[in-house]
């Protein structure tokens, strides 16, 4: 072979000219070509945090006009049509632009990190996939903006939103951007996928991989795999409503629950893809601050793969009033009953911790510890409607919306806000405000259980969902009003998360490269973190690489010792279970093409939904010749032989 | 605060909820016992924290291998196993006693859920027995009513929170549920699954009454419409047939169409527009000419007649009783 | 110089993807396993409204195989003729290579013109049924990547060409290769259900 080929990676220490040398290899460029050009992890990471964010307060707009409205009976502080835009909007808000983009903002700016990698296995990819996201996210609001809102639902069954009895274009609006927004999903989770098993440090084997990276895994395989459904339906649903297909028309042969199984195909594991890496985040950062390793790491790393299994058969949970015959039902009912135990796994994990450790309250141990109550409610909640018979009483009550409410905000929102506390000095240098922490976590969880646990008894007192209003005679008017002053405070606690990132931005106390004394890699380099990551690559021989020499029968990690990959912009693949190093991996330079691929795309898109359709033909020949393009074997990367062409 | 409902369904009024009531309060307890015990636990363990403050409270507690633990893991599955196996035997229990429709139920209903009212159709072997009327079941106490439920148009969800759970009307199949009540009464049932602008009204009553007090209720259904009294109802019957006739039909009369909830005997109902306004006088010539600002969204077009003609229309149907 | 006491060297590694070694195969393993998801769920819509709808569903209670058949057949061939075209950039025969590619290509592109036809002498529409929507869709997603696919081998003859290629330096050529092999595989799987399976009494 030639020398090309083959290179032995010169182990060395670190340096100040080696830095240099890799600073010049690595750092994008500035300005507003290397804003949109950039494919580093962290910048585009960040992006996700703050889109996500940006989309967090709309949704909590929205909820707090439906709070409004419904602070008392009949009133007409919105009109029917209006609130059912908004809960519509707002389920979709908090579900598909919330919730998982922020996780996958996390998982960007942290996995590398985490893995001791210099980026993800697929930096442009990674590019590409956030700025699908934002276009989607654009174009349902778009949507939402010009009156054309979603308006059946976050799972939007049909017929409702069949074109006969939603003749506008909000359902057009809603499938073509669900369709759009699981492009930006199925790209992530391939990268996610592939960055886990083929781009960690030499030497962190499957067995040594933070929780956080086996809940982001678990998700993306999950994605993988369900997006596709819910892809599939609403293709078919906007078929059925512009071109006279009839997958949905009882008339023709049609079938209104086939919308239903696949939508909560997806649906199902979806729920657990917008948890399981949140629960990892705790999994992770708790036990920073009880000063020892998680109880149980196995377990809870196995408990987060069987939970997903299980969840790919529970779907049906959510149709149990469906007329569907029994035997299926009681089939689906113990799997729905069954997965609480994997989850559970999780909850004893993280109570020994606290218990069998020595807890240091900080802001990010409130947000994190809180959610282990939260979780055990949102849990429960989900056990009793996983009984039949009893979920024929509870399904589609307030019952069910404080459920899933707990899960998302209790599972997701808290731990996403205890982690910014935790990892805010990693990505900005600067720590947060402790003092204006204890106020805005007090805020946070007295808002939102004053808010959303009172309303476990609206449902159980017969309050139907997605109702705009109700009448006096039905005695939910107290409950309701307690449920909107919660809201408020908890609408007052997420503002003085902004309040304290503002406040710390550039007057917060500086941050050292540990400031918790945590045990994972990402706190073994400058914070913020160059744009490298990692000066040489370090070789991991244990579970906390910083911790090594505190805890017994540990091997010794080498972290200023390693690879020192200088002579390109690279970083080393690893063998997928035990991560021997097998490759030095090229990694690209910034490029437009992820960008130019998704205004391609956003074209293609604009021009389905206001049917121009020679914009879409166009679009569709500029994201051939763009990908065409972005997949020419490339020298530099190695694709083709140097010696030839 | 008091907290019971119309549709609260923690005490129930008939067999198929009730059977349900049992379980749930046991689903419930267990959960809100797991909810304060781990609520305790995570207390206690929080309580023993060394120290409070920020990043340099956190470094000055050395790290330690500490307890190993697992057998809380262990030790909180077998624990929570218990409750979960007694859940799930007692759910395949309780599924038995109630999804199964009655063999021979001593009524059979055919109700179909429409944007936004339930029809409701008395089935029966004779032809001449059978009548449809509106968003009012009539059921006598101690019997069993097979009901099959049919969708017209989106999916709606049919619910009777002291009677029965929920079962959905879907366009293209015909689901069934059944009811009974244990004692008389009027019990309320809300639409659950959202269907469009008005999901919010769309209410279904169920009366349970005495069996004589039924048959009576019954045999006055089957009654064709009254015929006018006076020249006011005349003009008013003139009126209804012409113009509320197009959607709606009243039995014996030329008005029959069946766009909208049928009109015989409204008179006799408790409620109008499917449980948005009690009825009476008023909010019948209210619904008349303003159905749109009472229920936004909703087919019924505003009449706007004069006054003389909202009178003579009322005058006609207050005599449908 | 005291920092080059400290150097040494780590065994040798391959730089960049060699041969089939690399992280894009696992990209495109990653696209076809999402895809293979998607072809799943348009065949459980299959079989699920062939279960609910009753009697009759099928429009086609013996879908003629005249046409079907003979160009499932030049399907496979095409993906037998990218195999080979595989072999010849791996034993460095550039010949073998490009009409390996460049048939595949053309059968490929001829697979595509022929469902055309097949459409077009179908006795329904995709607004006929629920069957008709299914058929359509479904055969109408495979031909969006068969001609996917189709440009994916005309590039790989292109690059073939300009002499990218070597044993070593051809991920290109496997991932999409690979790729091909699975819109042929996909196709089977469409074919048997909506050609076979009436034959075998499903939906009769």
């Amino acid at each position: 072979m030639k020398s090309a080929d083959l290179r032995a990676p010169t182990i060395g220490p670190d340096s100040v000219a080696h830095q240099a040398r890799l600073l010049d290899l690595w750092e994008g460029e500035g300005g507003i070509a290397g804003f949109f050009s950039t494919v580093d992890h962290k910048k585009i990471g960040v992006r996700y945090i703050v889109t996500a964010f940006a989309f967090l307060v709309f949704g909590g707009l929205e909820a707090l006009l439906m709070r409004l409205q419904l602070a008392g009976p009949d009133r007409a502080l919105l009109t029917p049509d209006q609130y059912n835009e908004l809960f519509s909007t707002h389920g979709m808000t908090m579900i598909f632009l919330y919730a998982s983009p922020v996780l996958s903002g996390f998982a960007n700016y942290l996995w590398p990190l985490l893995l001791g990698s210099r980026d993800m296995a697929f930096p442009r990819l990674n590019a590409f996939g956030y700025w699908v996201y934002l276009a989607a996210g654009i174009f349902l609001y778009v949507g939402f903006l010009t009156g054309n809102g979603t308006n059946d639902g976050w799972f939007n069954y049909v017929p409702y939103a069949s074109r006969p009895y939603n003749p506008g274009l909000n359902e057009d609006f809603y499938s073509l951007g669900m369709v759009f927004l699981g492009i930006a999903t199925t790209v992530g989770a391939a990268n996610f996928i592939v960055t886990a098993f083929r781009t960690r440090a030499p030497g962190m084997s499957i067995d040594r991989l933070p929780i956080m990276v086996w809940g982001t895994l678990t998700a993306s395989v999950a994605n993988l795999i369900v997006v596709p459904a819910v892809s599939l339906a609403f293709l078919m649903l906007w078929l059925d409503r512009q071109f006279g297909t009839q997958f949905f028309n009882t008339a023709s042969g049609g079938q209104p629950l086939l919308w239903q199984h696949l939508f909560w195909i997806f649906g199902h594991p979806w729920v657990y893809a917008i948890v399981l890496p949140a629960m990892g985040m705790v999994s992770d950062g708790l036990p920073v601050f009880c000063r020892r390793p998680l109880v149980g790491y196995s377990l809870v790393a196995a408990s987060t793969v069987a939970t997903m299994i299980l969840g790919f058969g529970v779907w049906v949970h959510h149709m149990f009033a469906t007329g569907l015959p029994g035997i299926g039902l009681s089939f689906f009912s113990a799997a729905s009953i069954a997965i609480t135990l994997p989850s559970a796994v999780a909850v004893f994990a993280w109570l020994a911790t606290i218990r069998f450790g020595k807890p240091v309250i900080t802001t990010a141990f409130l947000f994190f510890s809180s959610m282990i109550l939260l979780f055990v409610i949102g849990g429960v909640s989900g056990f009793m409607t996983a009984s039949v018979p009893v979920d024929w009483q509870l399904t589609d009550t307030y019952f069910v919306v404080a459920h899933l409410h707990y899960v998302l905000i209790g599972i997701n929102v808290f731990p996403v806000v205890g982690a910014i506390y935790f990892w805010f000095p990693k990505m900005r240098g600067r720590m947060l405000d402790e003092k204006l922490g204890r106020w805005n976590f007090w805020v946070m969880f007295i808002g939102f259980n004053l808010a959303f646990l009172p309303m476990h008894i609206t449902g159980l007192m017969g309050m139907p969902r997605r109702v705009y209003t109700y009448g006096p005679d039905m005695g939910w008017t107290t409950l309701n009003q307690i449920t909107t002053v919660g809201g408020f405070v908890f609408a007052v606690g997420i503002l003085l998360i902004f309040v304290n990132v503002a406040k710390s931005w550039s007057k917060g106390r500086i941050a050292s490269a540990n400031p918790w004394d945590a045990s994972s890699l990402e706190w073994s380099v400058s914070s913020p973190p160059p744009p490298y990551n990692f000066a040489v690559i370090p070789k991991v021989a244990s579970r906390h690489p910083l911790w090594e020499g505190r805890l017994p029968a540990n091997g010794r990690s080498s972290l200023d010792q390693g690879m020192l990959l200088d002579t390109g912009k690279e970083t080393v693949g690893t063998t997928a279970l035990d991560a021997q190093p097998d490759i030095i991996l090229e990694m690209p330079e910034d490029s437009l093409a992820p960008i130019v691929l998704a205004l391609g795309l956003a074209g293609v898109f604009a021009g389905l939904i206001m049917k121009i359709w020679l914009l879409t033909a166009v679009c569709t020949v500029v994201l051939a010749v763009a990908l065409i393009w972005w997949l020419w074997p490339r020298r530099e990367l190695r694709e083709r032989e140097a010696v030839h062409g | 605060m008091t907290l019971s409902s119309p549709a609260g369904y923690l005490n129930s009024a008939g067999p198929r909820a009730g059977a349900i009531v049992p379980l749930t309060w046991y689903m419930l307890i267990v959960s809100i016992l797991v909810c304060v015990i781990i609520g305790w636990v995570l207390w206690r363990a929080v309580r023993a924290a060394r120290a409070n403050g920020g990043d340099a409270e956190t470094r000055a507690v050395a790290v330690e291998e500490g307890a190993n633990g697992v057998h809380w893991i262990r030790n909180g599955l077998l624990i929570s196993g218990v409750p979960l196996a007694v859940a799930l035997v007692w759910t395949m229990a309780t599924l038995a006693a109630v999804s199964g429709p009655p063999e021979h139920p001593a009524l059979t209903l055919d109700v179909t859920g429409h944007q936004w009212w339930w029809e409701v159709r008395y089935d029966s072997d004779q032809p001449d027995q059978i009548f449809t009327t509106a968003n009012e079941i009539h059921i006598p106490v101690g019997r069993r009513v097979l009901v099959r439920l049919h969708g017209a148009d989106v999916i709606h969800s049919f619910w009777v929170p002291k009677l029965t759970g929920k079962t959905d009307t879907i366009p293209g199949q015909t689901n069934l549920s059944w009811l009974e009540a244990r004692a008389s009464g009027v019990y309320s049932g809300p639409c659950t699954e959202y269907c469009g602008a008005q999901h919010a009204h769309m209410m279904v009553q169920v009366v349970a009454q005495s069996p004589s007090e039924f048959e009576q209720w019954r045999l006055r259904q089957l009654q064709p419409a009254t015929p006018p009294t006076d020249a006011a109802s005349q003009r008013g019957a003139a009126l209804v047939e012409y113009r509320c006739g197009l959607c709606h039909q009243i039995r014996g009369t030329n008005a029959g169409a069946h766009a909208g909830p049928d009109l015989s005997h409204i008179a006799g109902r408790r409620m109008l527009a499917a449980g948005l306004l009690p009825n009476s006088r008023g909010t019948l010539a209210a619904w008349i000419e303003n159905a749109h600002g009472l229920k936004p969204g909703n087919q019924m077009p505003n009449q706007n007649l004069t006054g003389e003609q909202l009178t003579d229309v009322l005058a006609y149907l207050e005599l449908q009783q | 110089m005291a920092e080059a006491a400290s150097m040494s060297a780590a065994p040798a590694l391959p730089v960049g993807p060699i041969g089939r070694h690399g992280v894009g195969l696992w990209g495109v393993g990653t696209l076809v396993a999402s895809e293979a998801a998607l072809f799943a769920y348009l065949l459980f819509a299959y079989f699920y409204l062939c279960a609910t709808a009753g009697p009759n569903w099928l429009l086609e209670s013996a879908p003629s195989l005249r046409i079907a058949l003979p160009n499932t057949l030049l399907l496979l061939a095409s993906s037998g003729m990218a195999w080979w075209g595989e072999r010849g950039v791996l034993t460095q025969r550039r010949g073998q290579a490009l009409w390996g590619f460049g048939v595949a290509c053309l059968m490929g592109a001829a697979f595509a013109l022929v469902q055309v036809y097949e459409w077009h002498s179908r006795p329904f529409s995709f607004g006929t049924s629920s069957y008709g929507s299914l058929y359509f869709l479904t055969t109408g997603l495979h031909e969006a990547h068969v001609i996917v696919g189709v440009l994916v081998l005309a590039a790989i003859f292109l690059w073939t060409a300009l002499d990218y290629f070597s044993p070593r330096r051809r991920l290109s050529v496997s991932a999409g290769v690979l790729y091909w092999h699975f819109v042929d595989v996909v196709w089977l799987f469409v074919f048997t259900t909506y050609y076979l399976t009436p034959y075998l009494g499903f939906g009769r």
